[in-house]
């Protein structure tokens, strides 16, 4: 089980890198912009915990912290971002699609709500196999509206299979407020379904950890399904784009308050002054060779844009003859 | 020898594949009583874990499929509908077919997709009457039309075997068609190769699905005037164009009948490449449903929409006329 110092150095590395892609957002050297995690930390940090490094896990458009937590390489993230050919994907999928299969990261998926029927797939083929693996699939509350989400709860429950639904409640899909988009609550729908659902604070990742392992424990153990609602804020922006269009939806003092609650600090707060500064340290050292080795990195060669569009080496005809 | 139904082709094919690999499953609404014909006795003999009856949840189940891809099964999905393709377009088309690119090449989606009767199966009116393989031609899914019995179990084998995802459409016109065949004799077809049913001099005559038959009564009684070489492509995509440029050599001219609307379907990209790249001595022609056609559902407007052997004789007249 990972401590308390080790839940920190991952909220506190998700927090770097982000703040750090950011930069490179503005230098131009990650183009296309990010979504930035930001304030979200604890979540990943804290279902990631709870995992094994062969549980597998499906994230979104708004989700190096997944991929970080999962355990991926900083540097090699940090270079698909920046669409390098050392990068997680070989620089093919970007800020929102970043896969590392190694260590049962499927891939992030750009379509909201789209990845959880996948999720249930591929955890009704581990149970299948035997496996006591177990299988996270994360999502804003924005796919709480997406019919393909529903048909997976429907589907999981049904086959009773061991996925765990992460609901992170930032209260805004987009620019639109959670309470003009779900009617009802979030968790009482996964309860239509007969599937257990709970609610916790997102901000603290101890408290995060402690619903997750409680989900994965009854998936392990064949209890089916669940589903956790974490409560968080996004302090930044959906996307970077914003940062130039400045879209108003939220107050100055609607962020302020949010930001007063920090997954960061609160977890710092449970270290002595040292252990932080130590951590904080290390972590900056990590970034410090991931973006360098993210700008250093070779770009992928145009001749094989299409390289690994199908698994047997096909490569389609040219556009132009 | 044996008579072999299309249909029985298909189950035999999905049979085979089940037995001989384990991580063959099979996924669909109503399979395990077999409505389709297709999967008739596979539940009793491989079990609910292998032919898994899904409820109404096509998006569901569909990229259900994919993620048990990525764990390492080999799905075959069935649609009792053919235009319920359209309702899983996002879950093919851009989840399904993206993720071995999107990744790297780190994983790949072994996907089979089967459509037990598309296109018109007369008087089932809007919604039940498309046929849109051009579509998954266009986004680069690899796709299958098979027009016979043999080639609809190699077809299908090979698709089960391909590591990508793969749809392979059984046309409602071909369901009825049967052949004497040994049955030791069935093997896989490999993918991209097309098929001369029937050697000819004058013009070759591409005709897609269940379309071949009606090429096939057409290069018949047209044979004392017209000698027509009749080529099945059976994968749209990738598309054997080599074996196309051939044929065409040998002939020089060039008919297309294709049961897609006419705007942007296989018909025309066929014609497109064929002009560009392949010798030929007399404009080209294509028959076709019309520009977005929705199919009526009265019979004879339903059949009104769809390319007719009359209309395929008079194309390849008004062909042979010119470079002669």
């Amino acid at each position: 089980m990972v401590d308390s110092t080790g839940l920190y150095r991952t909220v506190r590395l998700i927090r770097r890198f982000e703040e750090r892609a950011i930069e490179l957002v503005r230098s131009g050297d990650i183009v296309g912009g990010i979504h930035p995690y930001l304030g979200q930390e604890a979540i990943a940090a804290g279902v990631c915990a709870a995992l094994r490094t062969d549980d597998l896990v499906t994230s979104t458009h708004r989700g190096h912290g997944h991929v970080l937590a999962k355990g991926a390489d900083p540097a090699r993230m940090l270079a698909e971002l920046a669409g390098k050919a050392t990068g997680l994907n070989r620089g093919r999928g970007g800020s929102m699609h970043a896969a590392d299969f190694g260590i049962g990261v499927l891939g992030a998926n750009a379509i909201v709500g789209a990845a959880g029927a996948i999720a249930t797939g591929a955890a009704w083929a581990s149970q299948q196999a035997g496996t006591d693996r177990v299988v996270v699939t994360f999502f804003g509350d924005g796919a709480m509206s997406q019919g393909v989400l529903l048909e997976a709860f429907n589907l999981a429950a049904l086959k009773r299979v061991p996925v765990i639904f992460v609901c992170e409640n930032n209260g805004f899909a987009t620019t639109m407020r959670v309470g003009d988009a779900v009617a009802g609550t979030i968790a009482g729908r996964p309860a239509a379904f007969g599937i257990p659902a709970s609610t916790v604070d997102g901000m603290d990742v101890e408290a995060v950890l402690g619903a997750a392992t409680e989900a994965v424990d009854r998936a392990r153990g064949g209890g089916g399904p669940s589903f956790v609602e974490c409560h968080t804020y996004r302090f930044d922006a959906h996307h970077t784009w914003e940062h130039k269009a400045k879209p108003r939806y939220r107050t100055d003092q609607e962020v302020a308050e949010g930001r007063s609650r920090d997954p960061v600090d609160i977890q710092g707060a449970r270290l002595a002054d040292d252990v932080r500064e130590r951590v904080d340290a290390e972590v900056e050292a990590l970034l410090d060779e991931a973006v360098q080795f993210a700008l250093d990195s070779p770009k992928p060669d145009p001749i094989d844009a299409l390289a690994h569009l199908y698994a047997d080496g096909t490569r389609p005809r040219a556009g132009v003859v | 020898m044996t008579i072999l139904s299309y249909l029985k082709a298909l189950n035999r094919a999905l049979s085979d594949e089940l037995a001989g690999d384990p991580s063959v499953c099979v996924f669909g609404e109503d399979i395990g009583v077999g409505v389709a014909n297709v999967t008739t006795g596979l539940l009793k003999r491989f079990g609910p874990d292998r032919v898994v009856d899904m409820p109404i949840s096509e998006q569901a189940f569909t990229s259900f499929a994919t993620g048990a891809a990525m764990a390492g099964r080999r799905p075959v999905v069935e649609f009792q509908i053919p235009s319920l393709l359209f309702l899983v377009f996002e879950q093919i088309a851009n989840q399904a077919h993206k993720f071995s690119l999107m990744t790297g090449g780190q994983t790949r989606i072994p996907v089979t997709y089967l459509v037990p009767g598309s296109g018109s199966r007369t008087g089932w009116a809007g919604q039940h009457s498309d046929h849109p393989y051009s579509l998954f031609a266009h986004v680069g899914v690899k796709t299958v039309v098979p027009a016979t019995p043999t080639d609809a179990y190699g077809l299908f084998v090979s698709a089960i075997r391909d590591d990508d995802p793969v749809v392979v459409f059984a046309p409602s016109g071909a369901l009825g068609v049967r052949e004497d065949v040994d049955l030791t004799q069935l093997a896989p077809v490999p993918l991209g190769f097309g098929r001369v049913h029937r050697a000819g001099t004058d013009v070759t005559v591409v005709a897609v699905g269940h379309l071949v038959q009606d090429a096939l009564a057409v290069a018949e009684q047209l044979a004392d005037e017209i000698s027509v070489e009749v080529f099945d492509p059976r994968t749209l995509y990738p598309l054997d164009w080599t074996g196309l440029a051939q044929s065409v050599d040998r002939t020089g001219r060039l008919v297309v009948i294709d049961d897609s609307n006419r705007s942007c379907g296989i018909g025309g990209e066929i014609l497109a490449t064929a002009a560009e790249e392949m010798r030929l001595v007399a404009p080209p022609k294509r028959v076709t449903r019309p520009d977005g056609a929705v199919l009526p559902f009265a019979v004879d407007l339903d059949l009104a929409l769809q390319p007719s052997r009359e209309q395929l004789t008079t194309a390849i007249r008004e062909v042979v006329k010119t470079g002669r």
